[in-house]
């Protein structure tokens, strides 16, 4: 059973009512456990998030002003209002906004709000960087060493590097996205690096102050989930290894890391603890670590709030911790001892973003015109969960995060969990915007990942240039071309199947095809019976393909020899467009003589596309959104025309740089004008 | 007895090399297959039959006796597609560059008769320089020949043309007046007159491709209704299309059994409409998930892109679908949109084919460009294909009806048999700020007031009710069960008659 399930205490003294000051999937997770509860809930929405799933969950629903969260979400004041308004008696911040906020813990506080999270002065004290490295330090948490004070001049910065030991950073106070930032493995890179670091500092900051720290080679990032009473009682949930990271985004998450020992884990988890309970913690918080090769970890920081990746923690521990968030805020005691928080299996989390991973992962938004994602609950060998907050024909908004969604699996072990990822991720239909499924899609067939091998520099170190789809190996191929073979076959015998066929002299679907994908042809021969069909290679090897897959269907599910296969289908001349395992593939399936007339078709580069923008249509420009010499994305917006009274978004066809604007907003223009000139 | 037989093979083999092995690589060299391989790609494997293999032409002049090519220049037949009935001829560029002598046009002739006399569809492959000059009016003979069936044939079976080559002069009379065009990228182009002529007639300098090549005719001249990669992809479609046309118009259109739900409900249609009247959202998303499986074969893609043309199925059976898109130019009618629409119209009426039109249309694009190119004329072709059609008429207004637009947009007053509305329909005479501007035109200078009438014109006519109150539109349904509701309405109108008054034939405003 899991632990902290059975609380049966103080459910009669529980609030009636909460508030989430939240959106999006965070939101409705927390409505979740309220409703479970028997909690009544609240949402709030802003214009935006006028048909949002949260605001369609929740019991009540306020509305607190326009989409920018500056001028909603975040606004301490409407967010009060709505709390006074329906009586709610306390508040879950969720991530993000006003989580840690200790102005808006405050202002709960002050009107007798119950707050669903820690103290105000513990999010104060957390919330500076250099406090809670220090408190850290008092608390006897590792720390990355270092020196804060002043260096007065560049043997002095040699001496601290060496009492350090190389390798170190050299870093501006004021610095920041890598500017006045030197990497030193000995004495002279020191002494270089100091003089450098400090010029740069004086010239881009106009403060020359450096601070020299420890180097963590090989860096993880690992998380330790704590969760402490008003009682005095602090317990650590393990941690999560979050270092699938793009430009400081985490985006794979899983519990336990695959790199923690028995002993750094109850290390790092006793320091969370007494970090905890050095702040007067309580509620769920996470330290967060940095861990370098050798398993030696450091402090980071402390977030107070709900981690979005908590899921993970979740499946391994099985407590609910939006539960024990709000059974804590009124005061309850943990239902649980440390000794009663085991790892349970393993638990993998993707998150979904609307971001295109085919254009450098520029942001996406727009219609969701179809959200199909997996059937949550147990599967054969594990269990499916989706947090989200978006469903299909939602509207993706410009004015919030790009994730729409967190997808976790969990299984025994490490390899089934991702095994079990693998599967979900290919049955995830989301379509309309782009996003990075099949990005994560290829990081779960990563054999650098799958090993378990990954540092926080993963994803830049195998994606250099970006991604643009995965290339799929051969026995994957074998199994998809046998599969779209036999998928080809119940298409073309439906197409024989037509009224006003010449009888007795109707079509006969052929035995033979041949199948090409990613550059490869497969000859095969398909015998088909009553329950599936059995796709024989010319070159030797079968697979038996069963599947209750028709014309039209979009996800196709299949069995191929035993194990299962998930494709998302797509229609093209002569056969199907297939994403699976990251990969976006054009298959066709042919008789071996149209395979052989198609090897003659020349293969064409893709066209070259105008140096100009031009107006496609007579109307007025409204917006221009780059500037001369900007680089743009393909796809990204670049002018907006209205015509009609209509707004039409102009894209950029491809990547490139913007050479010259021709004309400006409120200009207007005839059909073929141009608007602007690429390099 | 056995010399016979071999003779027969020998020359079977003679004329199955048509202009030899070198023009045959020449030919796959140039990334094009060649006439006998692209008649293998049409038709179901083994279906061909061949007439006419033997015929050679008869010119004397210019030592044309010293060659005479079993075939002449063009491959005619008949053979099934899905088990389907079509006729089909496929010009042979590698003999005499596919022209077209007197002999060569008898064989299309006698397949366009049998066509007629059998009921099936045509299909050309056109692969050809022009006319045989060495035959002078023998060959313009050919063509008017063949001109002259097109004509009979129009509307009595379908005609599709794939234009695979070259197709100039008088040869692009025969595709012109075909049903469908479709061309294949980089290796084909029509023209009235080549760069040359062009050139030394107007001075102007242009290039094959951009005179007539598949990018020109999709989307500036609308002379073709589709291009394709290659030959491949190019005969795979038109299989396609094949599928969702009768054979001729004594037969309905066809069905075939389908997988999918009939009741199938789609919530996200709930809000397909954006809440803000001015921002545009995709019609096809609407089609596709109207349409069995979501098949869609579009007509005119890339040309006046503001109304969308093409074939679903419904319950398995043809519909063609007519639908504003409020994607480009708002979805408005101009000159482009109308005269597309009209001939898409008049096509499924003259075979039978029931029509779906969606409609969200702000009205007809103001300008002088518009008016000076004769806008009354083309709105009327519209106008006059809808309201002639006899076919069963199904009409869904989506979001916006207004003005004149409304009313040719398949509406109840042109013998529309279910007009169903949306509850975000607007039907009324034009949008509430130019309505007001109008009614309330003392008031101008009065913002408030303005304000107060802008929004009750919007009460009174931003919605569907005022049409149904008056009977102009039957129902208003929910958008997430859309599909059940249109196909229910057309399986209902299955065995719908109706006749036009006897006359010799309309006089639409050409």
């Amino acid at each position: 059973m899991c632990p902290g399930s059975g609380t049966t205490e103080g459910e009669n003294t529980l609030f009636k009512k909460i508030l989430i000051a939240n959106r999006g999937e965070i939101a409705c997770r927390v409505i979740k456990s309220a409703r479970k509860m028997g909690i009544k809930t609240v949402a709030v929405y802003s214009d935006a998030d006028v048909n949002a799933l949260h605001v369609k969950m929740a019991d009540e629903a306020v509305h607190i002003g326009p989409p920018p969260a500056n001028q909603s979400y975040i606004v301490i004041d409407k967010v009060m209002e709505a709390v006074r308004q329906t009586g709610a008696e306390a508040v879950h911040p969720g991530y993000g906004f006003l989580s840690e906020n200790m102005n808006f813990a405050a202002a709960l506080e002050a009107e007798g709000v119950v707050f669903v999270g820690p103290p105000s002065p513990a999010i104060e004290a957390m919330g500076d960087k250099i406090t809670s490295k220090k408190l850290a330090m008092e608390a006897g948490v590792s720390t990355v060493p270092g020196y804060m004070g002043l260096i007065a001049d560049t043997d002095e910065a040699v001496k601290i590097s060496n009492e350090i030991g190389y390798p170190v950073m050299i870093k501006a106070s004021a610095g920041g996205g890598g500017k006045g930032m030197r990497i030193a493995w000995n004495d002279q890179e020191a002494r270089e690096g100091f003089e450098s670091s400090k010029n740069e500092a004086a010239n881009s900051f106009g403060d020359d102050r450096i601070f020299i720290e420890k180097f963590v080679t090989q860096p993880r990032h690992i998380e330790i989930q704590v969760l402490a009473d008003q009682h005095g009682n602090c317990v650590y949930l393990h941690e999560r290894e979050c270092s699938i990271q793009r430009r400081n985004q985490k985006v794979i998450e899983e519990a336990p890391s695959p790199f923690l020992d028995a002993a750094t884990r109850k290390a790092m988890g006793e320091q969370a603890c007494a970090l905890a309970r050095a702040v007067g913690y309580t509620s769920a918080g996470t330290v967060e670590f940095i861990v370098d090769g050798n398993r030696n970890f450091y402090f980071l920081e402390m977030n107070t709030r709900l981690q979005v990746e908590h899921p993970v923690t979740e499946l391994i521990t099985g407590v609910d911790l939006v539960e024990q968030m709000i059974r804590v805020a009124n005061g309850e005691a943990l239902p649980f001892k440390q000794s009663d928080l085991k790892i349970n299996g393993w638990a993998m989390e993707s998150r979904l973003y609307a971001e295109d991973p085919y254009r450098n992962f520029l942001p996406s938004i727009g219609r969701l015109t179809r959200y199909r994602p997996p059937v949550e609950g147990p599967t054969e060998h594990g269990i499916v969960r989706n947090d989200t907050g978006v469903f299909e024909g939602g509207e993706i908004s410009m004015f919030y995060d790009p994730m729409i969604a967190k997808l976790c699996t969990w299984a025994p072990t490490r390899a089934q969990a991702i095994e079990e990822m693998r599967i979900a991720l290919d049955t995830f239909e989301v379509e309309g915007i782009g996003h990075n499924l099949p990005f994560v899609g290829a990081v779960m067939d990563h054999p650098r990942f799958v090993s378990g091998d990954i540092t926080t520099a993963f994803i830049e170190e195998e994606y250099p240039d970006g991604f643009q789809g995965a290339t799929l190996v051969e026995d994957l191929l074998r199994r998809i071309a046998a599969a779209t073979a036999a998928m080809n076959r119940v298409a073309e015998i439906r197409r024989t199947r037509i009224s006003g066929r010449l009888g007795n002299h109707e079509r006969h679907v052929g035995e033979d095809w041949v199948v090409a994908l990613q550059g490869i042809e497969f000859a095969v021969k398909i015998k088909a019976d009553r329950d599936g069909a059995t796709v024989g290679f010319s070159g030797g090897g079968s697979y038996r393909v069963t599947s209750d897959w028709t014309p039209g269907q979009e996800l196709a599910r299949l069995d191929v020899d035993g194990d299962p296969l998930v494709l998302k289908v797509g229609k093209i001349p002569s056969g199907f467009r297939i994403r699976c395992r990251g990969a976006d593939l054009k298959v066709h399936v042919r008789s071996p003589r149209q395979a052989e007339l198609a090897r003659l078709m020349p293969e064409k580069l893709p066209p070259d596309t105008s140096r100009f923008l031009l107006c496609p249509m007579p109307g007025l420009i409204v917006k221009i959104n780059v500037a001369e010499g900007d680089e743009v994305q393909e796809g990204q917006a670049l002018a907006t025309v209205e015509a009609m009274k209509m707004e039409n978004t102009l894209r950029a066809e491809r990547k490139g740089v913007i050479k010259k604007i021709n004309a400006a907003p409120g200009a207007s223009l005839r059909v073929d004008e141009v608007i602007m000139e690429f390099e | 007895m056995k010399d016979i037989l071999q003779e027969l093979d020998t020359r079977r083999e003679e004329a199955r090399k048509g202009g030899g092995q070198r023009r045959i690589d020449a030919q796959h060299a140039k990334g094009k297959l060649t006439a006998r391989e692209r008649i293998e790609l049409l038709l179901d494997e083994g279906s061909f039959e061949e007439f006419d293999m033997f015929v050679a032409h008869r010119c004397t002049e210019f030592g044309m006796q010293a060659e005479r090519p079993a075939g002449d220049g063009v491959v005619t037949g008949w053979g099934t597609v899905n088990g389907r009935m079509i006729y089909v001829f496929s010009q042979d560029f590698t003999v005499f560059g596919g022209s077209l002598s007197e002999t060569h046009a008898q064989k299309i002739c006698k397949i366009m008769d049998m066509a007629m006399q059998n009921g099936a569809p045509v299909v050309g492959l056109n692969d050809s320089g022009g006319a045989r000059i060495q035959e002078g009016v023998a060959s313009l003979a050919g063509y008017a020949e063949v001109f002259q069936r097109n004509i009979m044939a129009s509307g009595v079976v379908p005609q599709i043309s794939l234009i695979m080559g070259p197709c100039a002069g008088g040869a692009v009379y025969s595709p012109a007046m075909t049903d469908f065009i479709f061309m294949v990228k980089d290796t084909s182009y029509m023209f009235v007159t080549g760069p040359d002529v062009v050139k030394t007639v107007t001075n102007e300098i242009v290039t094959a491709e951009e005179l007539g090549g598949a990018g020109t005719h999709t989307r500036k001249s609308s002379v073709a209704d589709g291009a394709f990669e290659n030959d491949v992809e190019a005969l795979a479609e038109a299989r396609r299309l094949i599928d969702f046309l009768p054979l001729s118009n004594r037969e309905k259109a066809p069905v075939r059994p389908f997988f999918d739900d009939v009741a199938r409900v789609e919530n996200s249609l709930d809000t397909l409409i954006p809440t803000n009247p001015n921002q545009p959202y995709d019609m096809k998303e609407l089609i596709a998930k109207v349409a069995d499986e979501g098949d869609f074969f579009e007509i005119q893609k890339d040309f006046a892109g503001n109304i969308v043309t093409g074939f679903i199925r419904l319950e398995g059976q043809t519909v063609g679908v007519v639908a504003n898109q409020p994607m480009v130019l708002a979805g408005c009618l101009d000159i482009d949109s109308s005269r597309k629409a009209a001939r898409f119209v008049r096509f499924c009426d003259a075979f039978e084919i029931p029509i779906l039109t969606l409609v969200d249309v702000p009205g007809f694009l103001p300008g002088t460009s518009q008016e000076y190119g004769g806008v009354i004329k083309h709105g009327a072709k519209l106008l006059f294909a809808y309201g002639e059609a006899t076919v069963p008429k199904v009409t869904l207004i989506t979001r916006k009806a207004y003005g004149g637009a409304y009313d040719v947009m398949a509406s109840k007053h042109l013998r529309g048999d279910f007009n169903y509305a949306w509850p975000t329909a607007e039907i009324a005479v034009m949008g509430a700020k130019g309505a007001v501007e109008i009614l309330y035109r003392g008031e101008l200078g009065d913002s408030a007031k303005i304000a107060a009438r802008t929004a009750d014109y919007e009460d009174r006519f931003a919605n569907p009710f005022v049409a149904a109150e008056k009977g102009f539109i039957d129902e208003v349904i929910l958008p997430r069960s859309t599909r059940k509701r249109l196909a229910r309405a057309f399986a209902s109108l299955r065995s719908k008659k109706l006749t036009n008054p006897w006359k010799k034939h309309d006089n639409i405003p050409l």
